[in-house]
């Protein structure tokens, strides 16, 4: 047993703990929940040792038993340096979101925070398991707390938000599962790394016309979730009338399951159609980012806007992985991470001034900064992260996947740039609209953050800025990891998608792609 | 050659499980008259003694295989599969019915009689090696069946559930009559062995034509019988017209026992002729699964809405008939033995919800269900869970590993349609989820009493059943996998 065996596992522990304690104590309950998530977090903190000091790249904490004989299904779990990040993002927040569900969760306690940590169990999973069987059963795992969540304590329209977030996504992973169980079919085995291993090898050769179909099958579920436009409109119900807590685990980490999912099976195991099918994807990637910016600059409620805001932010993400570059792999997950850190604060301070004022329209606010100047200051560096400001994360992150678009195609990144600058507008004027102006009588009466509050948002902020100046803390590992994914993904490169490089590339790339074909005689 | 018509001690020893179900059927009706009426409740022990015998004696006759009563019943691990299946529903129906039928103020002995003849009818329909001990078995289990169907006679919807079950069931049986008689004219024989043997040797093009009509004659029958469209008309009336706990009973019983007819007649029997009515059986899975799903989507009667939920499992469990080899056989068995679970278990929430004269049966009375009565509404949102098919629940694996067995046999359409289709089925499932925790707790619920013994062991057996065979399917897949070879 494995220190990344106690992390997936001690979740599900104290789930089924909560479950025997007794409801009536709820502030039991609550430290319980706290206690136990800290300590998961403290523990998965471990996890990093191998990547800071050692010899990142290959699989660490791996785990190898049999589950089911027949089908061999096997419990495989292991990280790398993408899983790692993720890992620890929902390590982290879980416990944010404890803290952020203190007070606001009064009904129903015991069953909220059991819920909270069912979730992480699942999320955890999605990240590590390294057989595809697993992975889809912690994936449609996952997606049961979530559902209660948003529809027991979430806000007015919350049974509607719940019910079509829980079949949107089911449509997708049924096909998904058709793929998984499709490909196990032909391969015999649901292990990754086999997997991985046969079609590389050649001794699991699906026809060209199967590769597509298993892609899309696993594509579909997967931008159900990340969500690619057109295919996002669950989310901004989802997110919306989730309480904040369900927001940011949605937000953070429930949209990463997708991306992460394009990037570990959808894109190495299918490369040729993966590439075939990126001018489409990378399309509605770039209408994503700039439709998500244009909604969210009119929308009225503040959880709407960001909830459009992380259309346009995951559309960059999506946008980085097709571009197949390294650079743009290593935007695309950094991008993950900053998004997961930077729109959940947001969502956690947008529920602050909604636990303070009880109300989610950005016209019930104005001149907030006066009474609350430190929740103000908060909010001003989130924003600005989220914007995308250097020596802040998401800058980091945007300019990687820029940086690997242009050297694909230009004006994709001219296209997506757009995107960024969108999205100062909204958020600039977001953050004017709210805390700047004269404040009414309401708004005057509003406290500043408590302690409880400092200890959510210090820990995030501390982070944005980390994470926008110390990159080397996080790219080596993330690199080494990606490089795994690219290598395969290039080997297989076509021709006609490059047409967009720059000629010296160009002609570098077909030289070499020449060569390959007279290896290949 | 001649037969031999002297039964052994060890032929005994393989049809017991019956014959000690129908001793304990016949005693029971013939003490009743005896026994005053204060001690009836003796019946409900009597019953679960008998059916537990039963139980012992089918699994131990399991270590005994082979054919016997000359080739008419066969005992295999298949027969023994469905056997243990059909006498634990048969167990756990005797546990939610008690209560039941105290409240009905309908406590008699025939009710638990009949069970009893059901449930052997059902027994001799697993073992049956020959197409009239199939009809005899299903004859028994369904006239059995049909009575308690109407059980409180002065009700009107039992009374209208029996009627049509009766009337549109002998129809159906006549269809099945009729292939036997069709296809004991071609091919001389009612042994299913025989049969595959004429059908792989000694079939002209005009004996596999009859033969072909045959099956399609029977077809009718069973898909009657499982509730497989285009004859699934009746199941919805009949089990909202049925007392709660027969509902348990019927989606679970005689349902799996005629599966396992289906599978051993259609594998066994029409193994050669596969590409006669392979392309039939996939027509009437999907078409089952559209009906049954998208029904169900309107239902506020939650036994209708099970109904056409049953009805689109059935469609699940046709999709593994369609994939004819092997491992859809073993797909079938599994996901009958989940199903089997989950639904007893969601009926007998059912039961202990609906209240005297079944007051309490629509979707919405259920609302705040889970703040009421907490343990209840978790099992329950088990078996729900179960039966739309997430992982770590039965109802998840069974799914998966039927449309497994559908893709070996590259029935990929139909593999993507029937998943799809689940999706479909999670919305109302999910609409009972969200009335038990999304709701505040309306009059139906705040007069809700506690669980009864019968039913809470019931609720958990199930629900361990449930969880048992997803997050450790191997323990039955294995015995599956290796009771799956018929017509081998």
């Amino acid at each position: 047993m494995t220190l990344l065996d106690l992390v997936i596992f001690l979740p599900l522990a104290a789930f089924l703990l909560i479950l025997f304690l007794p409801k009536e104590h709820v502030e039991g309950i609550r430290r319980f929940s706290l206690v136990a998530s800290l300590a998961i977090f403290v523990a998965s903190l471990g996890l990093i040792g191998p990547y800071w000091f050692g010899n990142p790249g290959k699989l660490a904490f791996e785990t190898d038993l049999p589950w089911i004989n027949s089908p061999a299904i096997r419990y495989h779990v292991a990280i790398d340096g993408i899983s790692l990040w993720l890992v620890l993002l929902t390590t982290l927040l879980t416990p944010l979101c404890v803290l952020v569900s203190w007070k606001s969760v009064q009904k129903r306690a015991k069953e909220f925070f059991a819920f909270l940590l069912l979730l992480e169990f699942g999320l955890i999973g999605v990240f590590c398991a390294f057989d595809l069987f697993l992975f889809f059963v912690f994936w449609e795992v996952s997606l049961v707390p979530m559902y209660f969540l948003i529809g027991v304590w979430g806000h007015e329209r919350r049974i509607y938000a719940a019910v079509k977030f829980f079949v949107y996504t089911m449509a997708g992973s049924m096909l998904m599962l058709v793929g998984i169980t499709y490909l196990y079919n032909q391969a015999g085995t649901f292990d990754y790394a086999k997997i991985m291993a046969g079609l590389q090898n050649g001794s699991i050769a699906p026809t060209y016309q199967e590769q597509l179909l298993l892609f899309l099958a696993f594509f579909i579920a997967f931008a159900i979730k990340v969500p690619l436009f057109p295919l996002h409109t669950w989310l901004p119900d989802a997110h919306v009338e989730a309480p904040t807590a369900g927001s940011v685990m949605l937000a953070s980490v429930m949209l990463k399951m997708g991306t992460y999912g394009l990037l570990r099976f959808c894109v190495p195991m299918f490369p040729v159609a993966a590439r075939n099918c990126s001018g489409w994807i990378v399309t509605l990637a770039i209408i994503g980012i700039i439709y998500g910016a244009l909604v969210a600059m009119v929308q009225p409620n503040m959880k709407k806007l960001v909830a459009y805001s992380s259309v346009s932010h995951l559309g960059f993400v999506v946008l980085g992985i097709f571009s197949f570059t390294q650079q743009g792999f290593d935007g695309a997950v950094y991008q993950m991470l900053n998004h997961g850190v930077s729109t959940g604060a947001l969502f956690i301070m947008v529920g602050f001034l909604y636990e303070r004022r009880h109300s989610l329209e950005i016209d019930a606010y104005g001149g907030v900064a006066t009474p609350t100047p430190r929740l103000a200051t908060a909010f001003m560096i989130t924003m600005l992260a989220s914007i995308g400001l250097p020596m802040l994360n998401n800058f980091v992150g945007e300019f990687l996947v820029l940086q690997g678009t242009a050297l694909v195609n230009f004006k994709w990144a001219v296209f997506a740039a757009i995107g960024v600058i969108l999205s100062a507008c909204y958020m600039l004027w977001l953050y004017q609209r709210v805390f700047f102006g004269k404040a009414s009588a309401e708004v005057s009466a509003l406290k500043d953050l408590d302690l409880r509050e400092y200890a959510i948002c210090v820990p995030l902020i501390i982070l944005m800025v980390w994470m926008g100046t110390f990159t080397q803390s996080f790219i080596p590992s993330i690199s080494t990891s990606t490089a795994v994914i690219l290598g395969p993904v290039d080997a297989k490169r076509d021709v006609h998608v490059h047409n967009g490089l720059p000629a010296a590339l160009r002609a570098q790339r077909s030289l070499s792609l020449a060569k390959e074909q007279v290896d290949a005689r | 050659m001649p037969a031999n018509f002297a039964p052994t001690a060890i032929d005994y020893l393989r049809i017991l499980p019956e014959i000690l179900m129908i001793i304990t059927g016949t005693l029971i009706m013939v003490l009743e008259p005896l026994i005053g009426g204060n001690k009836r409740n003796a019946f409900t022990s009597v019953t679960l003694v008998g059916f537990i015998a039963a139980l012992v004696a089918a699994v131990a006759a399991n270590d005994y295989p082979g054919l016997s009563f000359s080739n008419m019943l066969i005992v295999d691990g298949f027969a023994t599969f469905f056997r243990v299946l059909v006498i634990a529903v048969g167990i756990f129906t005797v546990l939610s019915s008690s209560d039941y039928l105290r409240r009905e103020h309908a406590a008699s002995a025939e009710y638990y009689a009949l069970l009893l003849f059901s449930v052997a009818g059902q027994c001799i329909m697993a073992t049956a090696n020959e197409l009239i001990m199939i009809f005899i078995g299903l004859e028994i289990s369904s006239i059995a069946t049909y009575i308690l169907a109407g059980y409180l006679r002065d009700d009107k919807r039992n009374n209208e559930a029996a009627l049509k079950y009766f009337l549109l069931g002998s129809f159906a049986t006549a269809f099945l009559l009729y292939g036997i008689a069709w296809i004991y004219g071609t091919t001389g024989s009612t042994n299913l062995g025989e049969i595959r043997n004429f059908l792989m040797t000694g079939g002209s093009a005009r004996n596999l034509t009859l033969a072909g009509t045959a099956a399609a004659l029977m077809f009718v029958g069973f898909a009657f019988k499982v509730s497989a469209a285009p004859f699934q008309i009746w199941a919805p009336d009949v089990y909202q017209g049925a007392p709660a706990p027969v509902t348990l009973f019927m989606s679970a019983g005689p349902k799996a026992a005629a599966f396992a007819v289906f599978l051993r007649v259609f594998i066994t029997a029409f193994g050669p002729i596969t590409n006669r009515w392979e392309p039939f059986v996939w027509s009437s899975a999907l078409l089952t699964m559209v009906i049954g799903n998208f029904a169900a989507l309107l239902q506020n009667n939650i036994k209708r809405l099970m109904a056409y939920s049953s009805i689109a499992h059935a469609g699940y469990v046709m999709v593994a008939i369609a994939a004819h080899n092997q491992v859809g056989v073993a797909a079938a068995m599994f996901y009958l033995a989940a199903y089997a679970c989950m639904n007893v278990g969601a009926f007998a929430v059912i039961t202990h919800f609906s209240r005297q004269g079944e007051k309490y049966v629509n979707v919405d009375d259920l609302a705040g269900l889970g703040w009421k009565q907490p343990v209840t509404a978790a099992l329950f949102s088990i078996f729900l869970l179960s039966l739309i098919g997430v992982p770590l629940t039965g109802g998840f694996f069974g799914k998966f590993y039927i449309f497994k067995a559908a893709l070996d046999a590259n029935l990929v359409w139909l593999s993507i349609l029937g998943l799809l289709n689940s999706a479909v089925a999670a919305y109302y499932y999910l609409r009972i989820l969200v009335v038990m925790y999304m709701h505040e707790p309306g009059e139906s619920t705040l007069t809700l009493e506690p669980l009864s013994p019968g039913i809470r062991t019931t609720l958990w057996a199930a629900a361990l059943g449930t969880l048992i065979l997803g997050i450790f399917p191997s323990l039955l897949l294995n015995f599956a996998a290796n009771s799956s070879g018929l017509g081998k």
